[in-house]
């Protein structure tokens, strides 16, 4: 068939449009490194590692590196256990009308900008971990360093427990539609010798849907390493050695909040913007690995079954 | 105990989600109750007061969080559904499948790092924060979400449909304009809307790109105002006012992004339509 050249004209039109994505990224990558250049070829591989943070003894960015990796731990760690739970009820357990509304509900907890999320935390959460976490645990066993600190509750934790909040969403809505579409096949197999709905969803479906729900914790790693506007509002933004993460209750820094805190007012054409930059591109490099996994592990599990039930 | 462990299983899922829902429940209940003695119409349309002395308002704000929201609803919406008609018509191919895995990823990218990005293109170049700035940030995180959601509502699209407008001798791009785009419509409208509630809350990529102001829109290559960064800025002063007033703002920006996904939800309503919209 011989295709009109109008046709033509729209096919590779809207694909200019849609490799524009990989222009952004491109694009993204080059503008980073040429920013950062000056920071990278000055310091070298004591970028990563220095912990300083002023003109004078340069500029390193091991302890907001530490920083985000820390946040981000205990993110997936109180976070993960919670939103598979979630996951499991709605997907296996819970009645139809509980269903439709928790998930919603789920659903508009993703809505709400992370700005609320801050502000919230700033106000709330902070106090409730000062009081109800920060007092008791300081007070059993302040002499055990990770227990150490301020009393403000503006912490790594608190920056952790604002993530494991955020992240929740995301991570149970895609284990959920991991679990979904598991065959049902799977499912019947494990009733028919007198299994429990339980006992099918651990035999089952969480074999069977593994990889995918892995992926759903990477892409909420994913989340949990780029947010921003909450993590800034509560985690307390020291700078240099200090913000090196020691203490659970110590004010921190991650790569996402020195940006916020320090780029807008950092000197055209100084040693610390390129230090900011790097940190950006260092930051632009993990997240880019990290979904990169969590897509290939959530998209292998649900386009591989989507593809055997057509 | 088998039966014991079943029961148990169901009540540590009910109770991780009613676990979930404290912290919506929190916010909107502080939102509300803090933000709710802020609201009146002086307040929503008078510029911010001089630091420290308890007056002014969120009028810049809102302005500049609309002005923003327009602005990049025209850059990155017809971008986002031409790229989406492709990946759902033509891109059933190797090239398509790229666009679509690096889509997905840059749908998940952190803002943060796009703001990051934009300062150093377009802030550090022209010397100048600007509103073009922060609408050109915001369009790009907008750009993947529309991408997906309008693929995934033509996908829906019978192929029948498609085959009788060509049959009728309609060349592919009108089919696909005006009677594959046209069918598949609530679908596309529903994701634009998503995306826009979705920019319209985003504050880490303005902070850097249109900075924040205490002034009424003053030229698209100046600073400006929106309602996510007011709310920073607010809440880092430390008067009692400043807070009220940041509630006031927070309890604005959250009706307008709640009113967009509830509305839509009530809209699309047993409707088959379940794109993993951030996901």
């Amino acid at each position: 068939m011989k295709h009109p050249s109008s046709d033509v004209f729209f096919k590779y039109g809207s694909l200019v449009f849609a490799a524009s994505v990989i222009g952004v990224i491109a694009l993204s990558m080059v503008v980073l490194v040429r920013g950062a250049f000056p920071a990278l070829t000055t310091f070298g591989f004591r970028f990563l590692t220095g912990v300083d943070w002023d003109a004078a003894a340069g500029f390193g960015a091991l302890p907001y590196i530490l920083g985000t990796l820390v946040t981000a731990s205990i993110a997936i760690i109180i976070g993960v256990p919670i939103s598979l739970g979630i996951a499991i009820f709605l997907a296996e357990m819970a009645p139809d009308v509980i269903k439709v509304a928790v998930s919603n509900i789920i659903e508009l907890l993703a809505a709400v900008p992370s700005i609320i999320y801050g502000l919230w935390g700033l106000y709330v959460l902070r106090v409730w971990v000062a009081n109800y976490v920060q007092s008791p645990l300081q007070n059993s066993f302040g002499f055990l360093p990770i227990f150490s600190g301020t009393s403000y509750g503006l912490n790594f934790l608190t920056a952790g427990l604002i993530l494991a909040i955020m992240i929740i969403p995301t991570v149970a809505s895609i284990s959920r539609e991991v679990m979904v579409s598991v065959p049902v096949s799977q499912r019947e197999a494990a009733y028919s010798v007198g299994a429990t709905r339980w006992e099918v969803v651990r035999m089952s479906v969480l074999s069977y849907a593994r990889s995918g729900i892995f992926g759903a914790a990477v892409l909420g790693l994913g989340r949990a390493v780029g947010e921003t506007m909450a993590v800034t509002m509560v985690i307390g933004g020291a700078t240099g050695a200090s913000a090196l993460p020691t203490s659970l209750f110590k004010p921190g820094q991650t790569m996402a909040t020195i940006l916020v805190n320090q780029l807008s007012e950092a000197e055209s054409g100084s040693l610390q913007l390129a230090a900011l930059l790097g940190i950006g591109l260092v930051l632009f490099a993990i997240a880019f690995g990290i979904n990169i996994v969590a897509q290939l592990l959530v998209w292998r599990v649900l386009k591989v079954q989507a593809g055997a039930v057509e | 105990m088998r039966r014991f462990k079943n029961k148990l299983a169901l009540w540590i899922g009910a109770l991780c989600a009613a676990l979930a829902m404290i912290p919506l429940v929190s916010i909107l209940y502080d939102v509300v109750k803090n933000g709710a003695s802020s609201l009146n119409v002086d307040f929503l349309t008078s510029a911010p007061g001089v630091i420290g002395q308890a007056e002014g308002g969120i009028g810049p704000a809102i302005q500049g969080t609309l002005l923003l929201v327009g602005i990049t609803i025209i850059m990155g919406v017809p971008l986002g559904v031409l790229s989406g008609i492709y990946l759902s018509e033509f891109g059933d191919n190797p090239v398509g499948r790229v666009i679509r895995f690096l889509n997905d990823v840059l749908a998940e990218f952190p803002s943060v790092v796009i703001g990051v990005v934009i300062f150093t293109l377009i802030v550090l170049t022209f010397k100048s924060f600007s509103v073009i700035a922060g609408a050109l940030a915001l369009s790009i995180i907008m750009l993947p979400i529309i991408t997906r959601s309008t693929e995934e509502s033509l996908k829906l699209i019978p192929n029948s449909i498609r085959d009788a407008s060509m049959a009728l001798g309609i060349r592919r791009w009108r089919t696909t304009l005006s009677v594959v785009l046209t069918t598949a419509k609530s679908g596309v409208v529903t994701g634009i809307l998503l995306a826009i509630a979705r920019v319209a809350g985003e504050t880490a990529p303005l902070v850097f790109t249109i900075l924040g102001s205490q002034y009424f829109f003053s030229g698209l290559n100046s600073p400006m105002d929106a309602l996510p960064i007011r709310i920073y800025r607010l809440a880092l002063l430390p008067y009692p006012y400043a807070q009220a007033q940041g509630w006031g703002a927070a309890l604005v920006l959250i009706l307008m992004v709640l009113v967009v996904n509830i509305g839509v939800r009530l809209a699309t309503r047993g409707r088959l339509y379940t794109t993993r919209s951030r996901a």
